[in-house]
C-alpha cells in the first residue's frame, strides 16, 4: 500500500510538473530573469501547490498518517551554514540550466542528452554531498 | 502565451495534491531532493521501496503523457559543461540544504517553516544572480 500511494503521488507530481510547464527550462529561467522578458508562471505553480499543501498540514493536526506511523515533526528551525550555502549553490545551478530535482526526473524520458547528463551529474553531486558536508562542518567549527 | 498561468495554477494544484497524498497517507514530506538523495547515498533505509515507487511514477507518467501531447521539450542548453556544472551544484546544494523547490518551497512554506522560507529566499536570489551572470553578462547559456 505504501508503494502504491507513493507511486500515485509521484505520478501526480510528474503530471503537475509537465502540464504547468515546469519541465520547460525556458519558463523557469524566464521567471528568474527579472531583466529579461519576465515569465510569471512559476509563481502561479508555487501558489497553486501551496493551497492543497496548507490544507493538508491543517488536516495533520490530531491525526496520524492513514498508513500508520507519525507525521514528520517540524525540524529544528536553526538557520545554519549548510542551509544557506546549500540553497545558494542549488539556486546557482538552478538558474544556470533551469532544472531542479523534481523536473529533472520528470523530464528524463523526453529531455534528450542534456536532460540525461544533468540528472547523472545531479546524482553524482548527491552522492558526494555527505563527504563535502562533513568537510564544510569541520571548517565551520574551526572558524 | 496568456493561458500559461492557468496551466501553471492547475499543474501547481496537482503538485500540491501529490504532496498532500504523500503526507496524509504515507506520512512523508514530498521533497524531490530528499527522496532521490536518500536513494543515491544509501540513507533511505526502510523508506527505499516507497521512494523508488515515487520516482517510478515521477519518471514514467510524464513520459507516457508526452507521447500524446505535442512533444514537450525541455530546451536544456547545448553547453554540456554548463549542464554538468549545474547538475553537480543542484545535487550538492540540495543535500547540504536538506531540500529543494518541492521540500523547502512547497512543503516547507505551506507549514510556515522558517527554514523553508529562508532556503527559498536564498535559492531564488542565487538563481536570479545566476541568470544575470551566465545569460546576460557571460552569454554562456
Amino acid at each position: 500500500m505504501r508503494s502504491l500511494f507513493a507511486f500515485v503521488s509521484g505520478s501526480l507530481f510528474g503530471t503537475g510538473l509537465l502540464i504547468s510547464g515546469m519541465t520547460d527550462t525556458r519558463k523557469v529561467q524566464g521567471w528568474l530573469d527579472i531583466f529579461g522578458e519576465w515569465d510569471p508562471t512559476l509563481a502561479f505553480v508555487m501558489g497553486g501547490a501551496m493551497i492543497p499543501m496548507a490544507i493538508a498540514w491543517r488536516l495533520t493536526r490530531g491525526r496520524n498518517p492513514a498508513l500508520g506511523g507519525m507525521f514528520p515533526a517540524k525540524p529544528d528551525q536553526k538557520i545554519g551554514h549548510n542551509l544557506v550555502i546549500g540553497s545558494m549553490l542549488f539556486g546557482f545551478g538552478w538558474g544556470l540550466v533551469g532544472l531542479c530535482p523534481g523536473p529533472a526526473v520528470a523530464s528524463l524520458s523526453y529531455g534528450g542528452i542534456g536532460g540525461t547528463v544533468f540528472a547523472l551529474a545531479m546524482f553524482v553531486g548527491m552522492r558526494i554531498a555527505p563527504v563535502l558536508r562533513s568537510r564544510l562542518d569541520a571548517v565551520a567549527a574551526a572558524v | 502565451m496568456q493561458q500559461d498561468w492557468i496551466w501553471g495554477l492547475a499543474g501547481g494544484g496537482l503538485i500540491g495534491i501529490a504532496g498532500a497524498v504523500y503526507l496524509l497517507i504515507n506520512g512523508r514530506i514530498m521533497g524531490a531532493s530528499g527522496i532521490i538523495g536518500g536513494l543515491v547515498d544509501g540513507t533511505a533505509g526502510n523508506q527505499a521501496k516507497e521512494r523508488a515507487w515515487f520516482l517510478v511514477g515521477l519518471f514514467l507518467v510524464p513520459g507516457i503523457f508526452s507521447l500524446f501531447l505535442e512533444a514537450p521539450r525541455t530546451f536544456v542548453t547545448e553547453n554540456l559543461w554548463a549542464v554538468v556544472a549545474a547538475g553537480l551544484m543542484v545535487g550538492v546544494g540540495t543535500r547540504f540544504a536538506n531540500g529543494c523547490t518541492s521540500g523547502h518551497g512547497v512543503c516547507g512554506i505551506s507549514r510556515l517553516s522558517l527554514r523553508g522560507f529562508v532556503a527559498t529566499v536564498f535559492y531564488i536570489m542565487a538563481g536570479g544572480l545566476s541568470v544575470i551572470l551566465f545569460k546576460h553578462i557571460l552569454g554562456w547559456v
